[in-house]
C-alpha cells in the first residue's frame, strides 16, 4: 500500500492529472491503515521532493449560498483553460448531515466539458469539522498542486469559513452579490479576515453593483493595505472575468510563497495535531505558543504530515 | 333545476397519446385510431425533437423513436400528418421547449395542403415551467422559453384563433409528487407568469381572447372524489382570475376548459391488470360532474409501468371512454354536485389551501423566480408519499397489500409490451442526411441567419422567422442550436438539496448502521452517483433514490437530468464513487447502459458497480446483467431503502468485505 501510495505522489510530481482522482481517494481514507500510505504519497510531493513549493496556484473561493460561486467557476474554468493552465476544483459541500449522509451537488452546477482532461472537479463533504473545510482538504490541496496549474478550493459561508481557506489557499476570494444585503453582513463582520480579494457577482445588474463595489472600497479604505474589488458578471455575456484572472494572478506574484506555505502548514499541522490529540496533547508539548516556537525551528521544506509526526514525537517525549 | 337535460352533451374529444419509431409508422396508428373511433390526435414526439436535437446528434443517441415520433423536418411532419384532414382534425402536441418549431412545421404542413391557419384546431403544450418542474424537457433558460411561450400565444391569437398555444400542465406535478393543493397553485401560477408576459406585447383589447385561449392539462389520481372537488376549485380559481387579475369581462372566456391524461404514478408494474379499474375510477374523476367536466381525455394504457404500451393496449383504453361516453347515462344530466355538502366542503378546502400556496409563490417573484421552492416542495411531498406506501399507510393493491396472485395470463410471450426496432435511429439519421443533402443550403443559410438576428431582439416575434425556417427545409437541430447560441443553455434545479429527512424507522436505522459499517471498513464515507444518462427528464425516482441515500448516511453524487455516458463515466471516477445508480424510463436503456460501461472501462472507472432503475422489461434485465450490470431495479421493487441496502451489499462485496447481515 505505501508503495503504491508513493507511486501515486510521483505521478503527481511528475505532474500526471490522471492521478488525481485515486491520490484523493486515498487522501480521504481514514483508516490507521492508511495513515503510512497517506504520509508517503504527501512526502512525494513535499517541497524536499519537488525542489521548491508546489507550481500550482491555490485558489480560494468562498462566499455565502447563491451567491453565484459556480457560475463564477464556470466561467473562470475557461478563462484559465484558455491561457493552458490545467485546473482542480475542490468543491466543500456543507450540506452533509449528523448522518454523514450528504448531497454534493455542486459538480452539477459547474458547467465543465467533461471531454476535457485538464480539468478536474472533486466534491467533498465538510462533515462535523468547523470551518467548512472537509478534514482531507488540505492534504488535498497540497497534493493537487504539485500537479495542477490551479487549484480552486470552493467553500460556501461568510464568518468562519473564509478563516480557513485563507489558511490553506495562496489567494483567498471572497464573493459578495449586490443588493442582497452580503455586502452589509461583510462590512458589519468587522472585517477581520481580510479575503485578498472581493468579488461582486451580477455585475450585470449594473447600478446596484456599482454600489456594492464603492461601498466596499470606502469601507476597506481604513486598512493599510486595501485588497482589490472587483465587479464580475458570469452569465453571458460574461464580463471581468479576464481581469478577474489577472488579479488573481498578480496577487500570487506579490507573495512569498515559500514563507506563506511554510507558515500555513506549521499552523495547518497544529490544527490537525489538536483535532488529534486535544488540550493533552498541546499540554504535553508545553502549550500552544510552546509548539508554535517548536515548529518555527524546523525545517521549511517539511511537509505538513511531517510537521504533525515531528509534533507526536515530541509530546510522547514529554515528561 | 331540472334533473335532466333537454339534449344529452356532446361527448368529450377523445385521443391517445401516440407516436413512436417513424412519421410513417405513427401516421399509420394515428388513422388506426381514428378509424376506431378516436375523434382528436394527440402526439407524442420523441425526445430528440422535445428537447431540440437532431437524429444524428449525440445526446439523441438510443432516444431516436422511443417515446414518440422524430420530427426533424417539414418532410417528416408532412409524412406524419398524411391523409388526415388538417381542417377538421383537433390535434394536441405534447411539446413544450420546440412548442414555436412544431407549431410552424404544422402550420407550414397545412398551408401546403391548401388549409389556412384560420382554420386549423389544437394544441401545443408549450408549459415551460411544469418541465423545469417535473418532465426536464427544457432547452433554454427560462427568460428566453418565456419569451417564446408569449411569442406564440401572440402569434396564434392573430392568426390562429382556434389554437390552444399554452396548456398549463398540472399533470405532470402530481406526477412528481404533487398534493392537490399544489397542483392547483402551481398550475395557477404559471397561468400567471405567461399571463403577464402576454400582456404587454397585446393590445388591453385582446387580453380577453388571450385568456380564452389559455387551457389546462390536468391529472386526476384514483382518490376520484376529492380529485373532481379538485377540478372544481381550478374552475373557481380560473373565474376569479380573469376577472380581478386581468379585468376579462366575457364570462365565455374565463371558462376553465382542460384536456386529461389521468394518473400514471400510481399505476402498478405489480399485477398490471388493476390499472385498468383504476384509470375508469380515474375517468370518472374528470367526468362526472358536469361543471367541470374534460373537454379531451386521453387514457394510459394499462400496462405504462411494464414498457411501451402496444397498439391493442392503448386500444383498451380508448374502449374505457367510449363505454363511459356512449352507453352509460352520464351525459344525460346537469351537475350531479349542485348543492352537495361534501363537494361544496371539499372545494372550499382546496381553495384555501391553494390561495395561500399561491400567495407564497408570489411573495417569491412568481413561478418562475420560485421554481427552485416549487421543486423542491414536490420533491418533499413525493418522498412523503413514498414513505406512506413503503409504512404501509397508503394501500396499493397488489403492491404493499393482496400482492398474492395468479400468473397473469397478459403478459405473453412479448411481455405485454412493445419493442421499438433499433434499426429505426440509423434509418433516421441516414433520411436527415438525405434531406440536407436535397435542400437549398443558401435558403437555409438566410433562414437561420433571419431567426438569429430575431433571437437577440426581444422586443421581435420570432414566429415569422420560425415560420420561414420551416419552409426553407431547416432541421430541429438547427433551429434549436440557433435559439440555443442566442440565449444560452440551462440546467434545472434538481430539488434534491432541500428535502427533509426520511421519517425515522427500524428499515432506515438498519441501512444507516450498514452504511456507516461498510464506509468504516473502505475507509471513507460510502459514495454514489445518481445518474441519469439520455434526454429523459423524469427524474423523480432518481430524486427520491439521491435523498434516501443521503438520508441513510451516503455521500450523494447527483448532477440531474440529461447526462452523456462520458460525463457520468467522468464524474463517477474524478469524485471517487463507490457504486454508480442509474434512472432510465425512456426505454433507451438497451444502448445507452452499454454506453456508460464502455465510458467507465475508458475513463479507468470499470470496476465501479453499475446498478440500473427504470422500466425496464424482464428480457431487457436479463440482457443488462449479462454485460455487466449489478442489479436491475423496476416499479414493483418500490421499497427504497431495501433497495438501498443491495445495493451497499453489492458495495461490500465488491470490496472483499463481509456481508449485510
Amino acid at each position: 500500500m505505501r508503495d503504491a501510495a508513493a507511486a501515486l505522489g510521483a505521478r503527481l510530481r511528475a505532474r500526471e492529472l490522471a492521478a488525481a482522482p485515486a491520490a484523493l481517494n486515498l487522501l480521504e481514507t481514514r483508516t490507521s491503515a492508511a495513515r503510512p500510505a497517506i504520509a508517503a504519497l504527501l512526502e512525494e510531493v513535499s517541497p524536499e521532493r519537488l525542489g521548491g513549493e508546489a507550481p500550482g496556484h491555490v485558489v480560494g473561493i468562498t462566499g455565502p449560498p447563491g451567491v453565484g460561486k459556480s457560475t463564477l467557476l464556470s466561467a473562470l474554468l475557461p478563462q484559465w483553460r484558455a491561457r493552458g493552465a490545467s485546473v482542480a476544483v475542490i468543491a466543500v459541500d456543507p450540506s452533509s448531515r449528523r448522518s454523514g449522509g450528504a448531497l454534493l451537488g455542486d459538480r452539477a452546477r459547474i458547467d465543465a466539458d467533461p471531454a476535457d482532461r485538464g480539468i478536474f472537479i472533486r466534491s467533498m463533504a465538510a462533515g462535523e469539522r468547523l470551518g467548512g473545510l472537509a478534514p482531507a482538504t488540505r492534504a488535498a490541496a497540497t497534493a493537487l498542486a504539485a500537479a495542477f496549474d490551479v487549484v480552486v478550493v470552493e467553500t460556501v459561508g461568510v464568518g468562519q469559513s473564509e478563516t480557513d481557506v485563507a489558511e490553506i489557499a495562496d489567494t483567498a476570494a471572497v464573493i459578495v452579490q449586490p443588493g442582497a444585503g452580503d455586502v452589509q453582513q461583510f462590512l458589519k463582520a468587522g472585517i477581520m479576515e481580510v479575503p485578498d480579494l472581493l468579488v461582486v457577482t451580477k455585475a450585470d445588474l449594473g447600478p446596484p453593483a456599482q454600489r456594492a463595489v464603492a461601498d466596499l472600497r470606502v469601507a476597506l479604505r481604513v486598512l493599510d493595505a486595501a485588497p482589490p474589488v472587483l465587479a464580475v458578471s458570469a452569465v453571458p455575456p460574461a464580463d471581468g472575468i479576464a481581469a478577474l484572472v489577472d488579479a488573481l494572478a498578480a496577487h500570487r506574484e506579490g507573495l512569498d510563497l515559500a514563507a506563506v506555505r511554510a507558515g500555513a502548514r506549521r499552523r495547518g499541522a497544529l490544527a490537525d495535531f489538536a483535532a488529534e490529540h486535544g488540550e493533552r496533547g498541546l499540554r504535553a508539548l508545553g502549550g500552544r505558543r510552546a509548539a508554535v516556537v517548536f515548529l518555527e525551528g524546523l525545517d521549511v521544506s517539511l511537509d505538513g504530515m511531517a510537521l504533525v509526526g515531528a509534533l507526536e514525537e515530541r509530546a510522547a517525549r514529554a515528561p | 333545476m331540472a334533473h335532466r337535460l333537454g339534449e344529452p352533451d356532446r361527448p368529450w374529444m377523445m385521443r391517445t397519446y401516440a407516436g413512436h419509431s417513424s412519421a410513417a409508422e405513427s401516421n399509420a396508428l394515428f388513422r388506426s385510431n381514428l378509424a376506431k373511433g378516436q375523434t382528436g390526435l394527440s402526439v407524442a414526439f420523441d425526445l430528440p425533437t422535445q428537447t431540440g436535437y437532431d437524429p444524428d446528434h449525440e445526446l439523441a443517441r438510443g432516444e431516436v423513436g422511443k417515446v414518440g415520433v422524430p420530427v426533424a423536418h417539414r418532410g417528416d411532419m408532412r409524412t406524419l400528418l398524411e391523409g388526415i384532414p388538417l381542417d377538421r382534425m383537433n390535434t394536441s402536441m405534447t411539446i413544450n421547449a420546440t412548442a414555436a418549431w412544431l407549431l410552424a412545421l404544422y402550420v407550414v404542413c397545412a398551408e401546403e395542403e391548401g388549409v389556412a391557419p384560420a382554420a386549423l384546431a389544437g394544441t401545443t403544450q408549450n408549459d415551460i415551467v411544469k418541465e423545469y418542474l417535473s418532465r426536464g424537457t427544457y432547452a433554454f433558460p427560462p427568460g428566453p422559453s418565456l419569451r417564446l411561450i408569449a411569442d406564440t400565444v401572440a402569434y396564434t391569437v392573430e392568426h390562429v384563433p382556434r389554437w390552444n398555444p399554452v396548456n398549463v400542465c398540472s399533470y405532470h406535478l402530481q406526477e412528481a409528487g404533487a398534493t392537490p393543493v399544489q397542483e392547483i397553485a402551481f398550475a395557477m401560477a404559471t397561468a400567471i407568469a405567461v399571463l403577464d408576459e402576454v400582456r404587454p406585447r397585446v393590445g388591453a383589447d385582446v387580453m380577453d381572447r388571450v385568456f380564452a385561449r389559455i387551457s389546462f392539462f390536468v391529472n386526476a389520481g384514483v382518490r376520484f372524489v376529492e380529485e373532481h372537488a379538485k377540478l372544481r376549485a381550478m374552475a373557481a380559481l380560473w373565474d376569479e382570475l380573469g376577472r380581478e387579475r386581468y379585468g376579462v369581462a366575457d364570462q365565455a372566456a374565463r371558462r376553465f376548459r382542460y384536456g386529461v391524461q389521468v394518473n400514471s404514478l400510481g399505476l402498478t408494474e405489480s399485477q398490471p391488470e388493476n390499472n385498468v379499474q383504476r384509470i375508469v375510477l380515474e375517468a370518472l374523476a374528470v367526468t362526472l360532474g358536469r361543471d367541470a367536466r374534460a373537454r379531451a381525455i386521453q387514457l394510459p394504457a394499462w400496462n405504462e409501468a411494464l414498457g411501451l404500451p402496444r397498439p391493442w393496449d392503448q386500444q383498451w383504453s380508448l374502449r374505457i371512454q367510449q363505454v363511459l361516453a356512449y352507453e352509460t347515462d352520464l351525459l344525460e344530466y346537469p351537475d350531479l354536485f349542485v348543492g352537495s355538502v361534501v363537494m361544496d366542503g371539499l372545494v372550499a378546502e382546496l381553495l384555501e389551501g391553494a390561495r395561500a400556496e399561491l400567495a407564497r409563490v408570489a411573495e417569491l417573484g412568481g413561478a418562475v423566480a420560485a421554481v427552485p421552492y416549487m421543486k423542491a416542495a414536490l420533491v418533499e411531498s413525493h418522498r412523503a408519499r413514498i414513505g406512506r406506501i413503503e409504512a404501509g399507510e397508503q394501500t396499493l393493491v397488489g403492491v404493499n397489500r393482496f400482492t398474492e396472485t395468479e400468473r397473469s395470463p397478459l403478459l405473453g410471450e412479448d411481455g405485454g409490451v412493445m419493442a421499438v426496432d433499433p434499426e429505426i435511429e440509423a434509418a433516421e439519421r441516414a433520411a436527415l442526411a438525405a434531406w440536407k443533402a436535397g435542400r437549398d443550403t443558401e435558403a437555409v443559410t438566410i433562414a437561420l441567419a433571419e431567426l438569429a438576428r430575431v433571437a437577440a431582439r426581444p422586443d421581435e416575434n420570432v414566429m415569422p422567422a420560425t415560420l420561414a425556417c420551416a419552409r426553407a427545409a431547416v432541421t430541429t437541430g438547427e433551429w434549436a442550436q440557433c435559439l440555443r447560441d442566442a440565449f444560452g443553455s440551462y440546467r434545472g434545479p434538481t430539488g434534491v438539496g432541500e428535502a427533509g429527512m426520511a421519517a425515522p424507522g427500524a428499515e432506515l436505522e438498519v441501512l444507516r448502521e450498514e452504511v456507516a459499517r461498510v464506509g468504516e471498513q473502505l475507509g471513507r464515507g460510502l459514495r454514489i452517483l445518481v445518474g441519469k444518462p439520455g434526454l429523459d427528464g423524469h427524474s423523480n425516482g432518481a430524486e427520491q433514490i439521491a435523498v434516501r441515500a443521503r438520508d441513510a448516511g451516503m455521500e450523494v453524487v447527483y448532477e440531474g437530468i440529461r447526462l452523456t455516458p462520458t460525463q457520468i463515466a467522468r464524474s463517477a471516477v474524478d469524485e471517487g464513487v463507490h457504486v454508480i445508480g442509474l434512472s432510465i424510463l425512456s426505454g433507451s436503456h438497451r444502448e445507452l447502459i452499454p454506453g456508460v460501461l464502455a465510458a467507465l472501462a475508458d475513463a479507468g472507472g470499470g470496476e465501479i458497480p453499475v446498478v440500473v432503475g427504470g422500466i425496464i422489461p424482464e428480457r431487457d434485465a436479463d440482457a443488462l446483467r449479462a454485460a455487466g450490470v449489478a442489479a436491475v431495479y423496476t416499479p414493483k421493487d418500490f421499497e427504497l431503502t431495501r433497495i438501498l441496502r443491495d445495493v451497499v451489499g453489492i458495495v461490500a462485496a465488491r470490496n472483499g468485505l463481509p456481508a449485510p447481515t
